[in-house]
């Protein structure tokens, strides 16, 4: 396996109380790809990304990420690999400032970088002293993605990460992307919005009914 | 990149005192909860001599009938968001958010107890001084240290899923019952209680001293393996 | 265990049936002698006859308690985590409820008869009572779901914090019950004068009820990995239905 790749698996399995969510899926992904992840809903999209941060199981086949071999171990990996799931994992009752503070701080992040993350999610200034719970979708989604900016990961999982943003998020969020890559990330989203992601990406992959059917 | 245990300790304590600053849970839900429960002993018990008796017992239940909701709660805060699951796909250290959970737990159980001591006072009509008040402040120090550990590595493993919550009392009280029994005869040793001597409450102190240290370093050890799926 | 090997013949194996049959005949000793054969005591007549079954199943739910800690540790220890382990740690968990649960009742019926009351908080009892509490905890922390490896992760921490606390609980109750002395019988059993044959047959329900145990234990941990093996097979089932779900 060589060191340029960030995604092996072949014919992976993993389960959810006892249902197959991926049925044997088998995707390579090399270093600075940016890949579309799509398919209908159901199809196992979101359990890929877990699977590939190491949250869930996977119990046939293999599945190597960064080196990792995540049948074995799946925490070492952790470290290197940012998540964006459904959820943001933020924290209701403190400011923006405040979350993103914690966050930098349990990562091991710099202000400087914490301050740079901030202002390039547009949550700096006076936005960022408001609580979180207090916010639009798309506000606490830029705040979610300014904690995933921080630990500037080497593998980026994003689950539909353009969901209730304005067009200037969605944009936004495409640039932070690009340039993500650019500076040595390799980046997977499962993404709805076909059009816009297919202009991001490098490749497109389609999964359905837990396997992967064709990928351009 | 990865941070070192302590720091991370005190960001999460710090950030779940935070939260409780704002929220004011434990101020406007748990101590009113906890002093009416101390009223309505009175109310159960009804005669002054055996409530003066049993007043260290009843101060040691309200806690613990408080604590599930304290852990529930400070779990709450994290699963409501898929916070706990993004702390550990960053790979943060279980350690550090076991020590920060653990000590943050800590600090509200004593502003609970504080308040249960001062109803206990007050209501039932015990006193405390000198060599009485060193041992009750060493005893409440190390049962809390203990509950809080507790309390936080079981209620790591039952936040999240559905339908999991129902087991936290489950399993948290028949692990508690060594400090229940421990606490209150050295509480009843301070407040010289049915002609106890405050001597007589350090053997128990000492037992919680034991019970603190052995699940602060069992949570330590296990509180990662708990909270994974 | 392959799977065809547990399919072929249940769970019974040629050394399974030798100690199952030591077992029977063990207990059908204690049961002649423990009824008929044994004198009455002379201070409680024919209730003794009750600690005939009380101190060997309190020595079983012991045991069950010692097995599920050292299995789980074993699991843990072990490079490949192998899953014998958990199903054992599981097994003598369950079975070790049940004794629990008769020690419970036949010293409550013991206490009940000899002096009236139907329970004593005698340190044995009263710990005897928290782990079953606790196991049944342990047994619920199984449920939860998942796969078998997180299953056993779970558990296993699970059981090695309770080998931390049942002794720090055993400690506290015997602290405490030394606070109120009354001092002559703090457990029904203190006060016997055992004869020879009263103490044969004692010991020999011991290791009867012991026996009992392992057979129960190995045999329901079979069950289990027959369990096991027939999630597998479903799994099977279900990854290829999905398989063709896409081809459709």
């Amino acid at each position: 396996m060589s060191a340029n790749s960030v995604i092996n698996f072949v014919d992976a399995v993993a389960v959810y109380n006892g249902y197959p969510a991926l049925a044997g899926v088998t995707l390579s992904v090399t270093r600075n790809e940016i890949v579309l992840l799509q398919g209908p809903n159901g199809a196992g999209k979101s359990t890929l990304l877990r699977a590939c941060a190491g949250l869930m199981p996977v119990i046939r086949g293999t599945a190597n990420v960064l080196g990792y071999d995540l049948t074995v171990d799946r925490e070492s990996v952790r470290e290197r690999v940012g998540l964006l799931g459904h959820q943001n994992g933020l924290f209701g009752e403190l400011t923006i400032a405040e979350n993103v503070s914690f966050w930098s701080t349990v990562v091991g992040a710099s202000t400087q970088e914490r301050n740079a993350a901030m202002e390039r999610m547009a949550i700096d200034g006076k936005l960022a002293g408001r609580r979180v719970s207090e916010l639009s979708a798309g506000q606490k989604r830029r705040c979610a993605l300014a904690c995933l900016v921080v630990r500037r990961a080497e593998l980026w999982l994003l689950d539909e990460p353009h969901a209730g943003l304005d067009a200037k998020g969605r944009d936004e969020i495409d640039r932070i992307v690009k340039e993500a890559a650019a500076s040595g990330a390799t980046i997977v989203v499962a993404s709805h919005e076909i059009e816009r992601a297919q202009q991001l990406a490098t490749r497109t992959v389609s999964l359905v009914a837990g396997q992967v059917r064709d990928s351009q | 990149m990865s941070m070192s245990v302590s720091r991370i300790a005190r960001a999460v304590a710090a950030k779940d005192l935070r939260i409780e600053l704002r929220s004011r849970v434990v101020s406007n839900q748990v101590l009113p909860f906890s002093g009416l429960v101390m009223i309505m002993f009175a109310f159960a018990l009804d005669n002054d001599d055996v409530l003066q008796r049993v007043a260290g017992g009843l101060v040691w239940l309200a806690t613990l009938f408080s604590l599930f909701i304290l852990v529930q709660r400070t779990f709450a805060v994290e699963t409501y968001d898929g916070a706990l699951d993004s702390l550990r796909v960053a790979g943060v250290n279980p350690q550090g958010i076991f020590i920060g959970k653990s000590v943050a737990l800590f600090v509200q159980l004593l502003v609970l107890e504080s308040v249960l001591f001062i109803a206990a006072i007050v209501l039932y009509r015990v006193n405390v001084n000198g060599a009485g008040a060193v041992l009750l402040v060493t005893c409440v120090m190390c049962a809390t240290a203990g509950l809080a550990f507790v309390g936080t590595l079981y209620g790591g493993l039952t936040a999240g899923a559905r339908g999991r919550e129902t087991l936290l009392p489950l399993l948290l009280l028949p692990v508690v019952a060594p400090v229940l029994i421990c606490a209150t005869r050295a509480t009843e040793s301070a407040f010289r209680s049915s002609g106890v001597t405050v001597g007589e409450g350090w053997p128990w102190v000492a037992v919680l001293a034991v019970f603190a240290a052995v699940f602060g370093l069992g949570g330590l050890l296990s509180f990662g393996s708990l909270i994974e799926e | 265990m392959t799977t065809e090997q547990l399919k072929l013949k249940g769970v019974g194996t040629p050394a399974t049936r030798v100690y199952g049959l030591m077992a029977l005949v063990a207990l059908g000793w204690v049961l002649l002698g423990g009824l008929i054969f044994t004198p009455e005591d002379a201070v409680q007549g024919d209730a003794v006859r009750i600690m005939y079954v009380h101190v060997p199943t309190a020595w079983v739910a012991y045991l069950a308690f010692i097995v599920t800690g050292v299995a789980s540790a074993c699991w843990m220890i072990g490079k490949k985590h192998s899953l014998g382990f958990d199903r054992v740690a599981g097994a003598s968990a369950e079975v070790g409820v049940v004794f629990m649960g008769m020690t419970l009742l036949s010293g409550s019926l013991w206490g009940r008869i000899t002096w009236g009351t139907f329970w004593v908080w005698d340190p044995r009892l009263t710990t005897t009572a928290f782990m079953f509490v606790t196991y049944i905890g342990y047994l619920a922390v199984r449920g939860l779901g998942g796969t078998a490896q997180q299953r056993a992760r779970r558990s296993s921490v699970i059981a090695l914090l309770a080998v931390l606390e049942i002794p720090l609980v055993h400690f506290s109750v015997v602290m405490w019950r030394s606070l109120h002395q009354r001092a002559t019988v703090l457990s029904p059993d203190g006060d016997i004068k055992m004869d020879g044959l009263m103490l044969f047959t004692l010991l020999f329900g011991v290791f009867g009820f012991s026996v009992l145990f392992a057979w129960l234990v190995s045999h329901r941990q079979r069950i289990m990995a027959m369990q096991d093996a027939q999630q597998t097979s479903a799994l099977d089932v279900a990854v290829s239905e999905r398989l063709n779900e896409a081809r459709a």
